[in-house]
């Protein structure tokens, strides 16, 4: 199970790539941190989602 | 009137603050990226709390448009908005250290230009652009606090806005989805409540307050 936004997701094994299409947002506006290290952009596709991790999935909107 | 002098300003702020916070808020350097709705009202707070230094940048002019919730006025349109920002700032806090730069933040000049700089704001306009930086400074300059913006478009309730501690150096203030892009226009009030959330997440941190 992992930990994403606060909610127990069965995603184990899912690259960030994969969860972030699944929640169909773009790359461009996010940050991804995991167990509180930021992903870099170019590792989202390479990134394996493992049992126990705590992902943060921050998405931006604009205005300001 | 004559102004009154830097110790008679850091008096009056160790009168409302305590000399402990004040000396905290008085040895920190804050920048403020974008200065639109957000930074521009962010500075403005930070300014008036007595933060011993503020980096302003904005590669952008003031615009008519600008007027309904930027801290700006009619008689500084088509000046930079770091320049008109920078002497409006210096009105309220003379003794402010500011840094004014008149740039377009990039991946590549953003680790040079905040290099000096212990907190950072994010408050641009555009979410692909919130992201560029927020990536960048947490990939970069993973020793920087960071407090970013997202989500304060049109007029629900001002509620829903919040403190978001992501990580013990990440915080996003917003609601996380009114998005300007959906059609909801940026008014003065909600844009406000956004930008104080930003500006005390700083102001907390600095004083070393980490909790939610």
């Amino acid at each position: 199970m992992v930990k994403i936004n606060g909610e127990m997701l069965e995603k184990d094994g899912m690259t960030v790539a994969d969860v972030l299409a699944e929640m169909e947002t773009s790359s461009q506006r996010v940050a991804v941190e995991i167990n509180e290290n930021i992903v870099p952009k170019a590792e989202y596709s390479s990134t394996v989602l493992k049992d126990g991790d705590v992902v943060e999935v921050v998405r931006f909107v604009g205005g300001g | 009137m004559p102004i009154p002098t830097k110790e008679e300003m850091y008096n009056a702020l160790v009168e409302r603050h305590g000399r402990e916070l004040q000396e905290k808020f008085a040895a920190a350097s804050v920048a403020v990226c974008g200065l639109g709705g957000l930074g521009s009202n962010i500075a403005i707070a930070l300014a008036r709390a007595g933060v011993g230094s503020l980096h302003i940048i904005d590669f952008d002019c003031v615009d008519i448009s600008n007027l309904n919730r930027q801290q700006y006025f009619p008689e500084q349109l088509g000046l930079p908005k770091s320049q008109a920002l920078s002497d409006t700032l210096k009105r309220i806090a003379p003794y402010c250290n500011i840094t004014a730069d008149c740039v377009k933040l990039t991946e590549d000049n953003i680790p040079e230009l905040l290099k000096n700089d212990d907190y950072i704001c994010e408050a641009f306009d555009k979410a692909d652009q919130k992201a560029m930086l927020v990536n960048c400074v947490l990939e970069n300059m993973p020793e920087k606090y960071l407090v970013s913006g997202s989500g304060m478009a049109g007029l629900s309730t001002a509620n829903t806005i919040k403190t978001r501690k992501i990580t013990k150096r990440f915080y996003v203030c917003g609601d996380g989805v009114s998005d300007v892009s959906d059609g909801l226009g940026l008014v003065s009030a909600r844009v406000m409540v956004c930008a104080a959330h930003e500006a005390n997440a700083v102001l907390r941190l600095i004083a070393g307050e980490t909790e939610e």
